[in-house]
């Protein structure tokens, strides 16, 4: 299973990661775009929306099923992918290359500790196991 | 644990993604659904149906007793080897299933019926047949096998060159005996092909022959988006017990002219439909789902069986709504929580690789 050491994940099959602009970049998992299977349309959140952690901001769907998103951590949705949404299959082949949104947290500090209570790469590995 | 056909360790081996499907394990896909539906528009690929049921009825009274089991009119069977479409209906007129009936000789007629409905369909003709001179035969030893798409056929030849002397001359919907095989023109993807019945303990190595001839392993994924965009039904979605033929697009396949009384007739007489199935076509980018609402002038209505077409791009759905609902309306679907307009068209949206209805 590809799960990459330097992201953090939800149980909700979320990956994200703190870039050094101080945004949260968002994607799902490699895990998640397998369980799926071919996807083809996605629905992004409005920039300028503000997120709660655990909030439903966004919708992947491939030809089997729909899937919710949620967000892995709280603040203001400043950019939205528009190539994921307009090529969605860019999504099986590259689920940690093509982002979906970015968020920014309220502060800094807020940002760093709703990350470090994600999931680390072994422990969604075990998650993403059971399933 | 789900049950299993002769085909399941041949699928486990091809790293299939397995899904419960009426009690069966059965492969969705083996890789891309998308790919696999192409393939079967453009080139050829085979499905597992060993999970559908064969039913052979022989002796003195079969024709009497499909006369009167069945919606479509077996009568009309006269060339040996020709099938028929037909409902098995209730005596509300409601469908207990669909499923194909072969005509062999006047003492030999095959019914093939859905899996999830097998137990169940079995009871009911073993019931009603009980005054009949026939003899019902499950036939839980056969495996059968849909090659399907426009090298289908010229696929099976390659593997199997005896079966071109038998095959070649058949025309759509009809099937002939190859030795224990039955190899039929019929299909349920909207392309050519065939569908084979052969003995359980072949099914793994015809597969392995067609695989090498070209054929593509294919999942019930895509044949369900398959026969989406051919219009075809689907039983449990698109109809059950609780709608007649009547109101599921399936007026054509009820043979109601004529003294021949069937179970079902009376109510299919006194029904005056009220309510259609008709095809959509989503106007926004998105998918249709099954059970998404549908809001029309004319009232309200849901969809049947919803998915994303891989052939037209776009969301397509059969939807059951009111009938005065007409073909090139505009209706609006819910989807989470949003309205989004579909325009009702005619099904087929696909056949033999073509797009039959406008975009």
């Amino acid at each position: 299973m590809n799960v990459p050491a330097n992201l953090k994940y939800a149980k909700s099959h979320e990956w994200a990661r703190l870039d050094a602009d101080g945004l949260i970049t968002v994607g799902i998992t490699d895990h998640a775009q397998e369980a799926l299977g071919d996807i083809v349309f996605i629905e992004l959140p409005q920039t300028g929306r503000q997120l709660s952690v655990g909030a439903e901001c966004a919708v992947v769907e491939s030809v089997k099923a729909a899937s919710d998103i949620y967000a892995p951590v709280s603040g203001e949705v400043v950019a939205a992918n528009q190539a994921a949404v307009d090529a969605p299959e860019s999504v099986n082949q590259d689920a940690y290359g093509v982002w979906l949104f970015k968020i920014k947290p309220a502060d800094s500090a807020k940002g760093a500790a709703e990350l470090a209570a994600l999931l680390d790469a072994a422990a969604y590995a075990k998650v993403a196991e059971s399933e | 644990m789900g049950k299993h056909t002769p085909l399941y360790d041949t699928h486990r081996r091809a790293g299939a993604k397995l899904t419960d499907f009426a009690g069966w394990d059965m492969p969705i896909h083996y890789g891309s659904q998308i790919e696999e539906h192409h393939r079967v528009r453009r080139a050829a690929g085979m499905f597992d149906v060993s999970h559908m049921l064969a039913i052979d009825l022989t002796g003195a009274d079969v024709l009497p007793f499909l006369s009167h089991l069945l919606a479509n009119d077996v009568a009309r069977l006269s060339q040996a080897g020709k099938a028929l479409y037909s409902c098995l209906l209730n005596e509300d007129g409601g469908v207990i299933d669909d499923l194909i009936v072969y005509f062999f000789n006047a003492l030999h007629y095959r019914l093939v019926v859905n899996a999830g409905t097998a137990a169940k369909d079995l009871a009911w003709i073993e019931r009603q047949g009980a005054d009949f001179d026939l003899d019902i035969a499950p036939r839980h030893d056969l495996a059968m096998i849909a090659v399907q798409g426009p090298q289908a056929r010229e696929k099976l030849w390659q593997a199997y060159p005896g079966t071109r002397m038998v095959s070649e001359a058949l025309k759509p919907f009809f099937a002939a005996f190859d030795g224990d095989w039955l190899i039929a023109r019929t299909g349920y993807t909207g392309e050519d092909g065939f569908e084979l019945a052969v003995p359980a303990a072949q099914a793994a190595d015809v597969w392995a022959q067609l695989e090498a001839a070209g054929v593509s392993p294919c999942g019930l994924g895509c044949r369900d988006t398959l026969r989406l965009e051919a219009g075809m039904n689907l039983y449990g979605q698109d109809m059950d017990e609780s709608v007649t033929p009547l109101e599921s697009g399936l007026a054509w396949t009820v043979a109601l002219a004529g003294e021949r009384d069937f179970i079902g007739k009376r109510a299919l007489l006194a029904q005056k439909p009220t309510r259609q199935l008709i095809g959509l076509l989503l106007l926004t980018r998105g998918v249709l789902r099954g059970h998404q609402k549908l809001y029309t002038a004319h009232g309200e209505g849901e969809i049947t069986s919803g998915s994303f077409s891989p052939t037209l791009e776009q969301g397509i759905a059969l939807a059951r709504l009111p009938a005065a609902v007409a073909e090139g309306d505009v209706v609006e679907v819910d989807i989470r929580g949003q309205r989004h307009q579909a325009r009702a068209v005619k099904p087929p949206f696909v056949r033999n690789g073509k797009i039959l209805i406008s975009i």
